[in-house]
């Protein structure tokens, strides 16, 4: 279980708890967390569940594989240092206290 | 004043689920009511011909809304009871359990239903149709118990199942009636290129061969027979040769269908209080020359979005960039645009190391791309054609080291 805090793009936020096996998308389309489409279900095909991981981020997130990073180059709102997709993000107790920031726009 | 009654919606599918959750989001107060014919809350398809045949992907990772959503968004789901009826001059469907409904407006998102095989044996147990959770259970017991698989047509589903199968250890043979695989849906460069991949798992591919029976033991499908005179052990059938759009409801009621439920581009039928939506809707694109049917995600979610903008006042025409995904063999292979009318083709990147796209160009212009391992270009090339711009050249494409990266302007 983990607390994971997705911020709108309007400064507002929603916090959730997540369980494992879920992922940061699974996360905010189970508790109806506006922001995230996820079109293709989580796997990485889509690009809209693209989130920017909080810059103070210090919990442990996995690297990036080949096929997002391919993704994050098509996201409709622009790729940052902080981009990730959060289909790729899955939970544990590991990164309990996440927070993420939902782009403009996913599609 | 019947825009201030409930809206109805025939389905409780993918389209159907994402419509009462695009009203709701926008804060459309009417009554929002789903009916659908299966029992299950809405769950996602596209896992259910791949990780969820093997394991990868279990039932609780389906469900599109967790527990408890209906409730919360004030939607009622009426599940495990079709709709059998629409009257449109009392503005009511039955169900079949013999209950009325009163509508403001319907969506019609009644989906489709797997095509069926017609040649003898076809009803033997062991044959299998893939288009429900509960097909995909039976299927899946059906593979853990082994033995030879024939999986009929060489389309999406049929290559999925394959590709599933094989990595689950099975024998599999595939048999495909047209020349080459996906062969409605993509190049013959693609087409050769998953037959290669399949070819090199394992699986047995026939092209231009076509069921003629089944034959079987006490019941149960053993053997199947082509029409070349090929006989084929066969534990477990596929049958994925395409599917039908669920229109009955929609031609019963006296609305114009014809492969789909006739929409314009507002996605509504010839009463301005039905719409149709997702697999059994058939509509107008700026994408095609014709009005197309499409099977896919993308198309029922954008679809719903688009009718829950109408219903809520920020009515917009329908004119998504389509777009399709499948996994075969471990490969992702994406598909933007409609490729179907293209005159020419460009290949970037190396077939050879499995990482390539196909670009389709019309009259010089851009109109699609299949990429494999490649979805920067698969992203790029549909955000390219939703901007409507002019995007590469094929002779941009064919240049050494291309890369469509460039081609995207912050704007597009």
């Amino acid at each position: 279980m983990a607390k994971i805090t997705y911020k709108h793009p309007d400064g507002t936020e929603t916090v959730v708890e997540v369980t494992a096996p879920n992922t940061v998308m699974r996360g905010a389309k189970l508790n109806g967390v506006e922001g995230i489409v996820a079109q293709c279900g989580g796997s990485a095909q889509c690009g809209t569940c693209h989130v920017y991981v909080d810059e103070g981020n210090t919990l442990p997130l996995p690297e990036m594989h080949e096929a997002e990073d391919d993704v994050l180059y098509g996201t409709a709102s622009e790729r940052r240092p902080t981009s990730r997709l959060s289909c790729q993000l899955p939970v544990s107790e590991a990164i309990d206290g996440l927070v993420v920031h939902l782009p403009p726009t996913q599609t | 004043m019947r825009d201030t009654g409930p809206v109805v919606v025939v389905g409780a599918g993918h389209a159907a689920l994402e419509t009462a959750a695009a009203l709701r989001a926008a804060g459309h107060s009417r009554p929002v009511i789903l009916v659908g014919a299966e029992s299950e809350p809405p769950y996602a398809r596209p896992p259910l011909s791949k990780g969820y045949l093997t394991g990868r992907v279990g039932t609780e990772e389906l469900w599109l809304r967790p527990e408890g959503f209906f409730a919360r968004q004030d939607v009622t789901a009426v599940l495990g009871d079709p709709v059998v009826e629409i009257d449109r001059d009392s503005d009511r469907v039955r169900l079949a359990s013999g209950g009325r409904i009163a509508y403001g407006t319907l969506v019609l998102a009644t989906g489709a239903r797997p095509r069926r095989l017609s040649v003898p044996g076809a009803d033997l147990d062991g044959v299998f149709a893939l288009r429900s959770l509960r097909d995909a259970r039976e299927l899946r017991r059906a593979l853990g118990a082994g033995g030879d698989v024939l999986v009929v047509g060489g389309g999406f589903i049929g290559l999925e199942v394959a590709s599933a199968a094989r990595g689950l250890g099975l024998r599999v043979t595939v048999v495909e009636a047209g020349p080459r695989l996906m062969g409605r849906a993509v190049t013959g460069t693609l087409s050769a290129h998953l037959a290669e991949l399949h070819r090199a798992e394992g699986t047995r591919v026939l092209l231009d061969r076509e069921l003629v029976a089944l034959r079987g033991e006490r019941g149960r499908v053993r053997v199947a027979e082509l029409n070349d005179g090929t006989r084929l052990a066969a534990d477990v059938v596929v049958v994925g040769i395409g599917v039908l759009p669920n229109t009955g409801l929609a031609a019963q009621a006296g609305l114009t269908t014809g492969n789909g439920v006739v929409v314009d581009r507002w996605l509504r039928t010839g009463d301005r209080n039905v719409y149709a939506i997702g697999d059994c809707a058939r509509f107008p694109t700026p994408h095609a020359a014709r009005p197309v049917r499409l099977e896919s995600v993308q198309n029922a979610t954008e679809q719903a979005a688009c009718v829950a903008a109408a219903l809520t006042g920020t009515r917009r025409p329908y004119t998504a960039v389509p777009w399709f995904w499948t996994e075969q063999c471990g490969v992702r292979v994406q598909m933007a645009g409609l490729t179907g009318q293209h005159d020419r083709e460009v290949v970037a990147g190396s077939p050879a190391e499995g990482r390539f796209t196909v670009f389709c160009f019309r009259a010089g212009r851009l109109v699609g791309a299949e990429s494999v391992n490649r979805s920067a270009d698969h992203l790029i090339t549909r955000r390219l054609l939703a901007a409507g711009g002019a995007g590469p050249a094929p002779d941009d494409v064919a240049r050494p080291g291309f890369d469509l990266r460039r081609h995207l302007s912050p704007s597009a």
